[in-house]
Order: C-alpha cells, then sequence, then structure tokens
C-alpha cells in the first residue's frame, strides 16, 4: 500500500510540475492545482496511512494522526483561496496583455 | 564623563542644521558650532589626564555579549590626538562655513553632514572595538561621497563622488575582511586584546593576508598610491569639504589606523615592504604631480596624496622614532594644510577661478591673505623656523637612519630629498602664482575682492597655531605627540629630543631641498613645457574603463541569467530543486525503512490507477481546457477518496467541497480564456521538462516511500489523550484547529479573508470587452439557466443549509466543523448563482460578503480575546454542560464561537470570489460590484 501511495505522489507532482513549466497561464494553474494535490496528500501521509480508524475519542481502539490532518485541513482552504487567486491574476494579465503567457508577451512559445 | 557623549553630540547636533533648513549661513554655522565646541571642550578636558601619563580610558556598554559584541570606546594618547585634530579643525571649518556660504541659497545639507561626518570620525578614533570602527568608517566613506557630490546638478561632481565611493567602498570592504581576521587571529575584536596579541598575530598563518586586506583599507581611504586617485577628483566638493575632509581629517583615517595597529601588526619586514614602499610612491608621484597642475584646489590635493605618503613612508619605517615623527607632522600638515585650502577657496570665489595661469598677483587685493598664506606655505615649504621645517628634518633623520635593508640605507635618504625638492618647488609655486607673478589675466570676475577681515579668522587661527609649533615644539611635542606615540607603540619610549635635530646631514639634506626647490621653480617655464610633451597617462581613463568593463560584464551575465521570462525562471528553480535534492538523495542507502507494508486491496488499487490516469489525462489533453479542466476534477475526487480511504473524514469533506468550487471558478476563468493553448514548444523543451517533472516524480515517490515506511513518531498522542478532558470534544481534528492550534486557525482564516479581498479589488475594475479574441467562438450553453436545474436548486438550498448547519453543530465530535459547513452553505448558494443566474441570485440574497468575512474574523478574535477576561491567556477555550429542554443535555464549548467565526469567513471568502468572478461573465460587463 505505501509503495502505491508513494508513486500516486510520484505521479501527481510529475504532473504538476510539468504542466507548471508549460507557457500559458491557465495550463500552469492546472498544474498547480495538480501538484498541490500531491503536497496535501504528502503532508497527510506523513501521519502514515491507517485504514477505519478516524481520529475520533473513543470511536475506535486506535486511532489517525490527528495532526497532519488539522494541518492538511487549512492547508485545502488556503489552497483554494490561492488559487481563485492566481485565476483572477491570470484573467487579468489576460486582458491587460492580450495574451495568456506566463511571460506576458506573445512569443513564438517558448523564449529560453 | 561617558565618552560616548563625545560622538553622540555631533551626532545629534547634526539634526539641528537640518532641522532649520533655508535659513542663513550665519545661523546654521552658530547652531552647528555649539556640539562641535562642547564636544572640544570635552576633549580638552581630558587632556590632563593623557598628558600625565594616564592609562588609556576604555569604557563598555555591554550590547550582544553572545557575539562579543560591546559598545566600547577607547580614549588614549593616539585617539584624543586625532579627536582633537576632527574636532578643533571642524570648528574653525564651521566658522569658515559660514562665510563662505554667505549669501548662498541652502547650506542645511552643508552642515548637517559635517557634524554627521565629525561624529562618524570621531567614533573611528575613539573605538575599542574593531566593528565598531569599521561602521564609523564606512559611514565617513558614505558622508563623504554626499559631501563631494553635493553640487548634485554638476556631472562632474557626481563622478568624483562615485569614483570616491568605489574606491573607498571597496577598500573598506577588503578592511571588514581584514579585521575579521585579525579579530580571530587575536581571540577578540576589543582593541585591548588586539594590541596586546602582537607575537600571535604577526605568527598566524593567515597574517600576509590579513595585513594586505587591512592595509587595502587604509591606504585607498588615505590616497596612497595607486587608489589616491579620487583624492584629486574629489575636489569638485565645496572647498570647506575639501579643507576639511580631503586634507585635514578623513584622509588622514588610514594612517591613523596604520598607526593604531601598528604595536598588533607592525614591524616586520612585510609590514616594511608594504607600507613604506606605497608610501614612498605615492610622496614622490604626488609631490611632481603636485608641481605641474594649475588648479589651485588640484596642486593642494596632490600636495595632500604627497604629504600623506610621507606620514604613511614614516610609518613603515620601523625606527625607533619615525612614529613619532609621522605624528608630528600629521600635526603640522593638517595645520599649514587647511588653511590653504581656504585660501583657495576664497581666491576662488572672489575671482571665478581656479586656474593658476590667470590668477597672479592677488597681492593687491588681498593683503591680509597673502600675509596668512605666508606663514602656511613656508610652513609647507619646510622653511627654518616652521613646524614643517622640523616635521621635515625629523623625516630626513629618520630616513637615516633606516640600516635595513641594503637599498633602503641609500634609497630612502634620496629618495625623500627629492621629494623635499619638490614639496618645495610646490610650495613655492601656489604662494607666488597666485599672489605675485604679475598681473591676473581674464579672470571671470573683476575686481576681485578681498574677503572680509572676520572671514580670515580661522585661517588665521591657524596660522597662528603654525607658528606656534614652529617656535615651542616642544611644547607641542610633549602635551600632544608624546602620548599619542606611546599609545601608538604601547609601550614606554622615550621622547624625541628635539636637539638631535642639528645634525649635519639633515641640515645639509634639508637645504638642498630648499635651494633645489627654489631652483625649479625658477626654471619652471621650460619644465612646464617639457611636462606638457610626456606622454599623458590619466589614471582616470583606467578607472573608467575599468568600471565600465565591469558594469558590461555583469550586465552581460545577468541578462543571460535574467531574460524576463518566468516560465525560464521557474524552469530553473526546478531544475535547481532536482539537482539539489537529488544529490542529497543519493546518499540514502536503504530506501525501505522497515515497516510492514500494509496490503493491497484491489478497490484501493483501482482508485489509484484511476487517479493517475485522471492525472495523466490532465497532462495529455492539456491543450484542449476544457476536458482537462474536467479531468482535473476527477483526479481531485479521487484525492477525496484516498483521504477517506486513509481515516481523514474531514479531509474528505474539506476536499470535496473545493474541489466543487475550485472547478466552478475555473470553469468560469476558461469561459473567458481561449479554449485552448497552441502547441507552440520546441522538442527539446518539452523533453527537457518532461525530464525535470519525470525526475522530481521519483524523487518525491522514493523519499515519500521512504518515509512511510519508517517509524512513526508524533505528537499527536498529547492531542488524543487532552481532546475531551481538555478542549470537550471527541473529534481531535476539530478540537485541534479551533482549541489546541486556534492561533494558527485565526491566521489562517485571516489569510483566506485577505484572499478573497484581493480577488474583488483585482475584479473591480476588469473589463472583460477587451478579452483576448477569440478565434474560433465557441457557444457554451444554449439554455443559460435551465429549469429543471434552477427548480431543483431551489428545493436543494434549505435541505443543503439544514446539513451544513448540523455538520457545524456535530463538529467538535464528529466528522465537521466550520470549515466543512462553511463550504457546504457556500456550495448551495453557488448553485444558487448557476441555476438562477447572478441577478436572480442576487435579488433574493443578501450580498454582504466583505462585512460577513470582517464579521467572522471578528468573532473568532473576541473569542479569543474573552478568555483575557477570565484571566486566561489568549484563546483559552471553556466548555461545559448545558440541559436544553426538548433538545436535551449537551456539550457546549468557547470554540464552537470560534468555530462560528471560522463559518462566516469561510462562507464570505468563498461567495464574494466566486460572485465577483460570476459577474464578470454576465452580459451587461462588470456592473456594480458584489460584497
Amino acid at each position: 500500500m505505501e509503495l502505491l501511495y508513494a508513486i500516486m505522489l510520484g505521479v501527481l507532482t510529475s504532473c504538476g510540475v510539468y504542466l507548471l513549466l508549460r507557457a500559458r497561464t491557465f495550463t500552469v494553474i492546472l498544474g498547480l492545482t495538480l501538484l498541490s494535490h500531491a503536497v496535501n496528500l504528502y503532508l497527510f501521509a506523513s501521519g502514515r496511512l491507517v485504514a477505519g480508524a478516524p481520529a475520533i475519542v473513543g470511536l475506535s481502539e486506535r486511532s489517525a494522526d490527528p495532526l497532519p490532518q488539522a494541518l492538511v485541513l487549512t492547508a485545502i482552504v488556503i489552497g483554494f483561496a490561492m488559487t481563485a487567486f492566481v485565476v483572477v491574476l491570470a484573467l487579468k494579465a489576460a486582458v491587460e496583455l492580450r495574451n495568456d503567457h506566463v511571460d506576458g508577451e506573445n512569443p513564438d512559445e517558448d523564449r529560453a | 564623563m561617558p565618552l560616548a557623549l563625545i560622538i553622540l553630540l555631533p551626532l545629534t547636533g547634526a539634526c539641528l542644521p537640518a532641522l532649520m533648513r533655508g535659513r542663513s549661513s550665519r545661523l546654521l554655522a552658530s547652531v552647528s558650532a555649539l556640539p562641535a565646541i562642547f564636544t572640544l571642550l570635552l576633549l580638552l578636558s581630558w587632556l590632563p589626564h593623557v598628558m600625565g601619563g594616564g592609562e588609556a580610558e576604555v569604557q563598555r556598554l555591554s550590547w550582544l555579549p553572545s557575539l562579543g559584541l560591546d559598545v566600547a570606546f577607547r580614549l588614549d594618547g593616539l585617539g584624543l590626538l586625532f579627536a582633537l585634530l576632527i574636532t578643533g579643525i571642524g570648528c574653525l571649518i564651521l566658522l569658515y562655513a559660514r562665510y563662505y556660504f554667505e549669501g548662498k541659497d541652502t547650506s542645511a545639507r552643508f552642515f548637517t553632514l559635517v557634524l554627521l561626518f565629525m561624529a562618524a570620525m570621531l567614533g573611528i578614533v575613539l573605538s575599542e572595538n574593531l566593528l565598531f570602527l569599521l561602521v564609523f568608517w564606512e559611514l565617513t566613506s558614505l558622508v563623504s561621497f554626499l559631501l563631494i557630490g553635493y553640487h548634485t546638478h554638476d556631472h562632474a561632481a557626481r563622478l568624483g563622488a562615485r569614483m570616491s565611493l568605489v574606491i573607498t567602498g571597496g577598500g573598506g570592504l577588503a578592511l571588514l575582511g581584514g579585521v575579521v581576521l585579525l579579530g580571530q587571529a587575536a581571540g577578540s575584536y576589543e582593541l585591548s586584546t588586539v594590541l596586546a596579541a602582537g607575537d600571535r598575530i604577526r605568527t598566524h598563518e593567515h597574517y600576509g593576508l590579513m595585513l594586505n586586506l587591512i592595509l587595502l583599507g587604509a591606504f585607498t581611504k588615505s590616497a596612497q598610491f595607486p587608489f589616491h586617485l579620487w583624492l584629486p577628483h574629489a575636489m569638485t566638493a565645496p572647498t570647506p569639504v575639501s579643507a576639511y575632509l580631503h586634507s585635514a581629517t578623513m584622509v588622514k583615517a588610514g594612517l591613523f589606523l596604520v598607526a593604531r595597529l601598528h604595536p598588533a601588526l607592525g614591524d616586520t619586514s612585510l609590514w616594511f615592504h608594504l607600507v613604506t614602499l606605497t608610501g614612498m610612491m605615492t610622496l614622490m608621484l604626488g609631490a611632481f604631480v603636485a608641481m605641474f597642475m594649475h588648479d589651485m584646489k588640484g596642486l593642494l590635493a596632490y600636495s595632500t596624496v604627497s604629504h600623506l605618503g610621507l606620514v604613511m613612508l614614516l610609518l613603515g619605517l620601523g625606527t625607533p622614532m619615525a612614529v613619532a615623527a609621522a605624528l608630528f607632522h600629521l600635526l603640522c600638515h593638517a595645520l599649514f594644510k587647511a588653511p590653504l585650502f581656504m585660501m583657495a577657496g576664497y581666491v576662488d570665489r572672489a575671482t571665478g577661478t581656479r586656474d593658476m595661469r590667470k590668477i597672479n598677483g592677488m597681492w593687491r587685493f588681498m593683503p591680509a591673505l597673502m600675509g596668512l598664506s605666508a606663514i602656511s606655505a613656508a610652513a609647507m615649504a619646510g622653511l627654518p623656523l616652521m613646524s614643517g621645517y622640523l616635521s621635515k628634518k625629523m623625516l630626513f633623520g629618520e630616513s637615516l637612519q633606516v640600516t635595513a635593508p641594503d637599498w633602503a640605507v641609500v634609497v630612502i635618504p634620496l629618495w625623500v630629498t627629492l621629494a623635499g625638492l619638490f614639496s618645495v618647488a610646490y610650495s613655492i609655486r601656489i604662494f607666488h602664482n597666485v599672489f605675485f607673478n604679475g598681473r591676473p589675466i581674464d579672470l571671470p570676475i573683476w575686481p576681485p575682492a578681498s574677503p572680509r577681515a572676520a572671514a580670515l579668522s580661522p585661517i588665521a587661527l591657524l596660522a597662528f597655531a603654525t607658528l606656534l609649533v614652529g617656535l615651542a615644539p616642544e611644547a607641542f611635542y610633549a602635551g600632544l605627540i608624546h602620548p599619542a606615540f606611546a599609545a601608538a607603540r604601547q609601550a614606554m619610549v622615550t621622547p624625541f629630543d628635539f636637539t638631535t635635530l642639528g645634525g649635519r646631514v639633515p641640515m645639509l639634506m634639508s637645504l638642498f631641498a630648499l635651494a633645489g626647490g627654489a631652483l625649479f621653480y625658477h626654471w619652471r617655464d621650460p619644465l612646464f613645457r617639457l611636462h606638457a610633451r610626456l606622454p599623458e597617462v590619466d589614471a582616470k581613463e583606467i578607472f573608467d574603463w575599468l568600471m565600465r568593463s565591469a558594469i558590461a560584464l555583469s550586465q552581460r551575465r545577468v541578462f543571460q541569467l535574467e531574460n524576463g521570462s518566468l516560465q525560464r525562471y521557474l524552469t530553473f528553480i526546478m531544475a535547481t530543486v532536482v539537482v539539489l535534492v537529488g544529490l542529497e538523495l543519493g546518499d540514502v542507502t536503504r530506501w525501505h525503512g522497515g515497516a510492514a507494508l500494509a496490503p493491497i486491496d484491489p478497490l484501493t488499487l483501482l482508485a489509484a490507477v484511476l487517479l493517475c490516469l485522471a492525472a495523466i489525462g490532465v497532462v495529455a489533453f492539456h491543450h484542449y481546457r476544457l476536458p482537462a479542466l474536467l479531468l482535473l476534477g476527477v483526479t481531485g475526487l479521487f484525492v477525496t477518496v484516498t483521504f477517506a480511504r486513509f481515516s481523514a473524514p474531514d479531509l474528505a469533506l474539506t476536499q470535496l467541497m473545493v474541489e466543487v468550487m475550485a472547478v466552478v471558478i475555473m470553469m468560469l476563468a476558461l469561459s473567458f480564456l481561449p479554449q485552448t493553448s497552441p502547441r507552440g514548444s520546441t522538442g527539446f523543451r518539452m523533453g527537457r521538462d518532461l525530464a525535470i517533472a519525470v525526475l522530481m516524480g521519483v524523487g518525491v515517490a522514493a523519499f515519500s516511500f521512504a518515509i512511510l515506511t519508517r517509524p512513526h513518531r508524533t505528537i499527536s498522542d498529547f492531542f488524543l489523550a487532552n481532546s475531551v478532558p481538555g478542549g470537550g470534544g471527541t473529534n481531535v481534528v476539530n478540537v485541534i484547529l479551533v482549541d489546541f492550534r486556534g492561533f494558527d486557525t485565526l491566521g489562517e482564516i485571516t489569510v483566506l479573508g485577505i484572499a478573497a479581498l484581493a480577488v474583488f479589488a483585482f475584479t473591480r475594475d476588469l473589463h472583460l470587452k477587451e478579452r483576448v479574441v477569440e478565434t474560433n467562438p465557441m457557444h457554451w450553453v444554449a439554455e443559460p439557466h435551465p429549469i429543471m436545474l434552477s427548480t431543483v436548486a431551489r428545493l436543494v438550498l434549505p435541505i443543503a443549509l439544514l446539513v451544513s448547519a448540523y455538520i457545524f453543530l456535530r463538529g467538535h465530535n464528529l466528522p465537521g466543523g466550520g470549515f466543512i459547513a462553511g463550504l457546504i452553505t457556500a456550495v448551495a448558494l453557488t448553485l444558487q448563482y448557476m441555476a438562477g443566474g447572478l441577478v436572480w441570485a442576487q435579488s433574493r440574497m443578501l450580498t454582504a460578503f466583505r462585512p460577513l468575512i470582517g464579521a467572522g474574523v471578528l468573532i473568532a478574535t473576541a473569542t479569543g480575546l474573552g478568555s483575557w477576561l477570565f484571566g486566561f491567556p489568549f484563546l483559552t477555550s471553556a466548555h461545559g454542560h448545558l440541559h436544553l429542554p426538548l433538545v436535551g443535555e449537551f456539550e457546549l464549548a468557547t470554540a464552537m464561537l470560534f468555530d462560528l467565526g471560522v463559518y462566516a469567513t469561510v462562507v464570505g471568502s468563498t461567495l464574494l470570489i466566486l460572485a465577483n468572478l460570476g459577474k464578470l461573465m454576465t452580459v451587461a460587463g462588470p456592473g456594480k460590484e458584489i460584497g
């Protein structure tokens, strides 16, 4: 299970990073979202993978680690707010620069 | 009496003229003189102590004891000599500036800067801690920069200021390195320790480097060859500045440092060679060039360079009395050079030019100035009975005392005699050319007016002092120089015996220099012609070329790295992460940490595979944005499932709601952005990015696996044990959020609110009409608000709100809470927007989202503050059992009030974002703001 989880994180990270390196703002936002999924899952997993034992007192014998869960919960909500903010930034850039390239000028795609 | 006061007086006094901008120079000078005179009196009160051979006074104030950094001041003979020069001449400069700036518009800046400079300079000579000394050292460089560039509109002044800053600032950096090495070698930055650790320092392995760096600092500051360049170019400063900083005081800071650190670093062969040779070069170069300068201030500047070289030479010589001679000459030089600069300033103002080929015969117009300048010029030339005569003979006497190395025994006496000859020649020249030598030629201002009698007072005082030193050298030596000499050697020293000056050889050398200098001046015309034919080597050109190349080089490097493409930067950052983390991970030998692996069940495997496929699908279809976005939503749903699978119901609920909202928002944005991404990346680029991404993924997977299989240690046992007794709730995640880590949550909802407000601010004046032109317009929906959806949505709303209230109330004990309930409410209301349209929804809804955010943060904060009322720390929670009829007994915690704040903030923020983004899409355009 741990191996599967790790591979899943790897795939999410790879996809996120690849999209992050693309040239269009919308794609970058997609990548950012995938990457934040990976980060949240990773943080969450630092409490190890426990099945069927939510961190509720008296529900079961053992209990999953509640601390990473609390951290990730706020991370998800703030991550959402940040995504919204980046979306608006992208819109604003697209309006003012009249293109949606991350570098702000319409290029022949790459400039590196 | 605290020594710090000596520095603080001018430092705080510098504010006075700054507060009186635009007032007359007379008033400003009087105000500025107050702190300066007080400082002088304070220093004079120390004179008996120091003259009596008293111990060095060290006062310290503990500041950062862990770093060994104390605010410490030290006053001994050497410091006092310099401090008296700085304040004494400073007072006279203030007096001089009162007349120099008379009738000029703004001089407040000058007086402020001069007082600031005085404080910085006093800081250098009175610091006990070398690090403090460095700070003041840099301060003098900065103030000097501002003063050289005083005429900010003058291009030459700005260039000169920049040059001096580059050279002295660069030297300051070298000095910093040297001082750090010195402090490490000595074990302390305190002078008392450093000066006593000479033997250890001289045998230290880094002695050579340390000495070179420190001397580099001193040489640049004191305008030694080849760094002398900045001093002549600093002459664009107003003349009071030249007289004060660039002849009498600041340029002596380097000499002070060399004299100060002499016991710690001096008297080695390396020291002798570096200091003496540099001094010799500077002495000769300055004297030679000065002779051929036509600019009055230029001549004086090069002569200053030459005298600085002379003192440096003496400091390096290592003969028993050389340091005494150096200090004596330093005093004499300050006394005769400052009035010559003042004279040049007055002549410049009266005639409108500084060119000595035009200024001639001034004795007719300024007889009094001529008489006073005669004394100073004679002292500079070293005429008998003058102070300069004595110091020059001391120099000649010391040069004959040199016994090793062999070349020096012969070369140094000849060298200094020749330099003496030049100095006689230029001294005669500045005096004779200005005041005699026929009549003036084409003066811009005619007739030249003599400065007022009162204006001559600073010159007169200094000339008088020069005479006194010449007539009673023993008294000055005993009072000022000998204590300084003793302090500079850090040893008992025998006083200088002035009767030895009668020796035959020094007398002959001196006579030869005088006669030779006079003859040289007499034959100046053919010599000038000869000099004019010499190839012109302008060091400024070399300096400029160096600066230009350095700037061009760094610009090229910067542009290579930083071409303005964010895409490129991000690639660099990611690649750096891959390389650096990869190097670290390379050391891991055992990836499997040893913990037993949990078995994989088929359903989980299926979900994981689907999640991966969806993520890969996003990448594969990212050119077609709508499908990519839908696949992104699928990924998010499987992330939700993952949370649920591994015992995190709160996270699953949150993720689900957020996923819905995020996809809705991105969908809104997409309706406005192009629907496809062009395929523009080159194959190379895609390959490179793919490699980075895959490496990154492999790295993440590998270390995640390593972590997951290692034993788990957590601090959560505390939370699990105390959740019920301490927080009054069984849902530990929620109790952590609202109670144990409530302060974090308060910060997080504040961030959330700020992000929402930022979205609001950005969308407020976003005009969609200027959107990117869609080449292939796509019609999204035929029916904007399908009837089925709007009917169902209306039914769903009350149910959803009820669910959200339930989730909120039970959150403390079962999965739920403010975050999740807030998101559910937001999703339910979002549905109304989508189903009925913005206008429809808005007319039926309270839209005060910004007040809602504010109220949420305030409720949460007030709950925290409330605990103060009962004498508990911020955000202490209280809980108890309540019994209500019908409902029964239930638990009520103040944390619930806090959670209410969270709830309000989440609802307000989410809807503020959504409504304002939605507003952009309405046909009517932006309309009035929502929220």
